[in-house]
């Protein structure tokens, strides 16, 4: 019993009424972008709710954007961008959960990132993602590049470390003399 | 400075008695002053930059918001949070399910039973848990009564932002007379930590469901009391209609959700687009606005206070006596009795507080929608007793980066009258 | 005063005249960050009303003020604003912690939280509760009233020994109860 069992009342009908779209998703995108993919992992055979597609680096932005903008699969809403921290190498995933409007799919896209690897922007697929990308830097330390504003968002400026690592202790306190002045070369 | 000013090219500067005009330095035309200002001069005079720092008397929490202004108008502006950040995602990897429920209470606090029961559908998600029927009446009805109260207050403080002072103490009685249902449910006003992974802390009493009853009808007469008070009335209108509009692409770009992108014409409701507990079996509306402005958003909120109250009387109606926990050994909390008085309860009690029980390797994102919008919760599990990443995607994260875009080229009170609408509730914005 | 240069009747009944007008018209700051916030609503709220104990005027401005209620969470980022705030307002003032969060850091003994504003502030009254209920505040209320009469706050202490301030954060006082 786990997250393949069908409860009605729980989302279990999903996999009746979505499989055969993500079916027909799961082979058009290998077949598009094959190589650029790490895995597709779906929820037939692993343990998740929803496929997930593992994708490289280099290709994730021009998968966001095609997924949310070819008919077939029309995955245009963002509901979730946040990153993971495995202990292995590669260390970081970086986790899109992304919803179909007009038809109620989710899928989920994952980008493995390297420690110190910096991650592509994609404020130009979503411009809702400026500070989602911040919250990742802040919290696991990922850079991204071409990123507007990348600091600290939920963190005093001056912070040290990057707290949802695993390696950052849970009570590890830091404590500031003065609150940040207001900036303004940001208003210019 | 230039000689305009000084009045060497005739300005007679003379004294009392002389009219305004007459005092003007020559050269300038009459009622006017001309003032040429390079936008990007921070010494400039005429741009001012304020900080509507985290302590304000916009009563909704924390968070600051630097602004350029030019006499009342917001140039230019940054929006900063953080001062209530509780690394809730970072307890989730610390702390057993169990024992997170507490947690999720404090996320969006005015409504916080929503939180508890998205929080405990995703982790039995996880687990391929089936609560009973009775279980799913209670989560359903304690979420509407939830939801009303949230936009109780959230309208209730949009209008004291704005000025209007008495609607707020008529509808924070409501929510006074909802908490004393939600004590009588589990014992707490405002963090109630109610649901369990499985099944609920305790039985709603008996003849609950009356009370709900007596409730919806006294929230019916307060809902009409606020759309006479404040629907039509000339200045709430003045300030609120056009004021921090949206616009529906906008609002898709920003994933909005819940009532601040109804209003912006975004048609969807999780309850109705992807159901879950028993709302298909619930027969409501979903109310959707057409200007995406701050009125609107208002309009959404009240109307969508009486589809609740409808889906509560439906509820009413429906719920049957029947157990309130699943069988599932996993979760099953054992009763009191069982544990006074067989060993095997008391082994069972104690090790689900202990050390808490073990969720199946998988991942799961759960959305809900909360009161405020899609409250999600993506729990990634490696077995154990507890997640490998809790993350909580609270809907006021992404509506709170939307006020720079809706407040610049607007007044400094029309951004205080756009965060209102927008419901931030620094809970589930900072977690 | 009298002709020998005691004090005289009237002097004698004066500092507790301004005592009693002081501890019956405490003006609060709520200084309301997170969930404890509503909790401080409904006490502000016609349900139960705080301002039948004289705190009618809640005053944003720290100037106005001279009761401040913390509370909620005060964490990394929000502690130095809080001790601004604090140092804005003039003697004599009284520092109300409401809630679990901010007497103890509550439920949250995690990086980001300060655990207690009586590492930030020097603290008159504690009052436990997640949130605590009204009446427990409208309790708290009239027991700081009570030490405000006996005079063993931490401001009138301050007044009585001529002392500043605090201006550094302030150092541990675990236990509650202030120095008279």
């Amino acid at each position: 019993m786990n997250v393949s069992t069908k409860i009605p009342t729980n989302g279990g009908w999903w996999l009746d009424k979505y499989g055969e779209a993500w079916k027909q998703q799961i082979e058009a995108v290998k077949s598009k972008f094959g190589g650029a993919l790490e895995e597709v992992r779906d929820p037939w055979t692993y343990p998740t709710d929803v496929p997930i597609i593992y994708v490289k680096k280099d290709s994730l932005i021009q998968l966001l954007e095609f997924l949310k903008t070819d008919p077939a699969f029309a995955y245009s809403y963002l509901a979730d961008y946040t990153a993971t921290d495995e202990e292995v190498s590669p260390r970081f995933e970086l986790v899109f959960n992304l919803y179909a409007m007009d038809r109620g799919h989710r899928i989920r896209v994952k980008c493995r990132l390297e420690e110190g690897e910096e991650a592509p922007t994609c404020i130009s697929v979503w411009p809702g993602a400026d500070w989602a990308e911040r919250e990742i830097f802040d919290m696991f330390g990922v850079r991204f590049t071409d990123h507007p504003n990348l600091r600290r968002i939920l963190m005093d400026y001056r912070w040290v470390g990057y707290p949802l690592r695993k390696d950052y202790p849970i009570d590890g306190f830091q404590l500031f003399p003065d609150a940040e002045a207001p900036d303004p070369e940001r208003l210019k | 400075m230039d000689d305009k000013y000084t009045g060497s090219a005739g300005y007679t500067g003379l004294g009392q008695g002389a009219s305004p005009a007459a005092r003007m330095p020559t050269g300038v035309p009459e009622g006017r002053y001309t003032v040429e200002h390079d936008p990007d001069d921070l010494w400039d005079d005429s741009r001012v930059i304020i900080n509507l720092g985290p302590t304000h008397p916009a009563m909704h929490g924390s968070f600051r918001m630097v602004a350029k202004i030019n006499g009342e108008t917001i140039e230019k502006s940054y929006c900063e949070f953080g001062y209530t950040h509780r690394a809730k995602e970072k307890l989730g990897e610390n702390r057993t399910y169990h024992q997170f429920v507490v947690f999720t209470d404090r996320l969006n606090y005015c409504s916080a039973l929503i939180n508890n029961v998205a929080y405990s559908m995703a982790v039995e998600k996880l687990m391929g848990i089936e609560v009973p029927e009775r279980c799913t009446w209670i989560r359903m009805m304690a979420c509407e009564i939830s939801r009303i109260i949230d936009h109780l207050i959230c309208v209730g403080i949009g209008a004291v932002d704005v000025g209007a002072f008495s609607y707020f103490l008529y509808g924070f009685h409501q929510r006074e007379e909802a908490y004393t249902l939600i004590e009588q449910l589990c014992g707490a006003r405002l963090t109630t930590s109610y649901t369990r992974i499985g099944g609920l802390m305790y039985d709603a009493p008996v003849g609950w469901e009356d009370n709900v009853r007596s409730w919806i009808k006294e929230t019916r007469r307060v809902t009409d009391e606020m759309d006479r008070l404040l629907t039509t009335n000339k200045i709430f209108c003045q300030r609120t209609q056009n004021v921090g509009k949206f616009s529906k692409e906008q609002a898709l770009a920003f994933s909005f959700s819940g009532p601040s992108a109804r209003a912006s014409g975004v048609d969807w409701d999780l309850r109705r687009d992807q159901p879950c507990m028993f709302y298909p079996q619930m027969d409501f509306d979903v109310a959707i606005g057409t200007h995406g402005d701050v009125h609107d958003r208002y309009l959404v909120r009240v109307e969508e206070m009486r589809q609740s109250l409808k889906i509560l009387e439906q509820c009413c109606d429906r719920i049957q006596k029947g157990p309130i926990w699943t069988e599932d050994k996993r979760v099953r909390i054992p009763a009191k009795q069982e544990v006074y008085t067989s060993m095997e309860a008391m082994i069972h009690h104690f090790k689900f507080f202990m050390t808490g029980f073990d969720v199946p390797v998988g991942e799961a994102y759960t959305a809900f929608e909360g009161a405020n919008g899609e409250m999600g919760f993506y729990i990634v599990s490696k077995g154990g007793p507890s997640a490998h990443r809790m993350r909580i995607r609270g809907p006021s994260f992404w509506h709170y980066q939307a006020l720079t875009p809706m407040a610049e080229g607007g007044k400094i009170a029309d951004m205080i009258a756009t965060l209102g609408s927008i419901n931030i509730i620094a809970g589930e914005l900072d977690r | 005063m009298a002709k020998d240069g005691h004090a005289s009747f009237l002097t004698t009944r004066l500092e507790p005249f301004i005592n009693w007008g002081q501890r019956h018209a405490m003006w609060p700051l709520p200084f309301g960050t997170s969930c404890c916030g509503i909790e401080m609503m409904a006490t502000l709220c016609s349900d139960y009303d705080m301002a039948r104990f004289g705190s009618e005027a809640i005053r944003f401005s720290p100037r106005q003020a001279d009761l401040i209620i913390c509370a909620g969470i005060v964490n990394s980022k929000m502690s130095p604003i809080l001790k601004t705030v604090y140092d804005q307002m003039s003697e004599p003032k009284w520092v109300m912690s409401f809630g679990a969060c901010a007497s103890s850091g509550g439920v949250f003994p995690v990086y980001s939280v300060t655990q207690g504003i009586d590492n930030i502030i020097p603290v008159d009254i504690y009052i436990p509760g997640c949130p605590p209920s009204p009446d427990a505040v409208l309790y708290g209320l009239l027991e700081l009233r009570e030490r405000i009469k006996r005079g063993e706050t931490h401001s009138q202490r301050r007044i009585r020994e001529n002392q500043p301030a605090p201006m550094e954060y302030s150092s541990i006082t675990r236990g509650g109860a202030p120095q008279p």
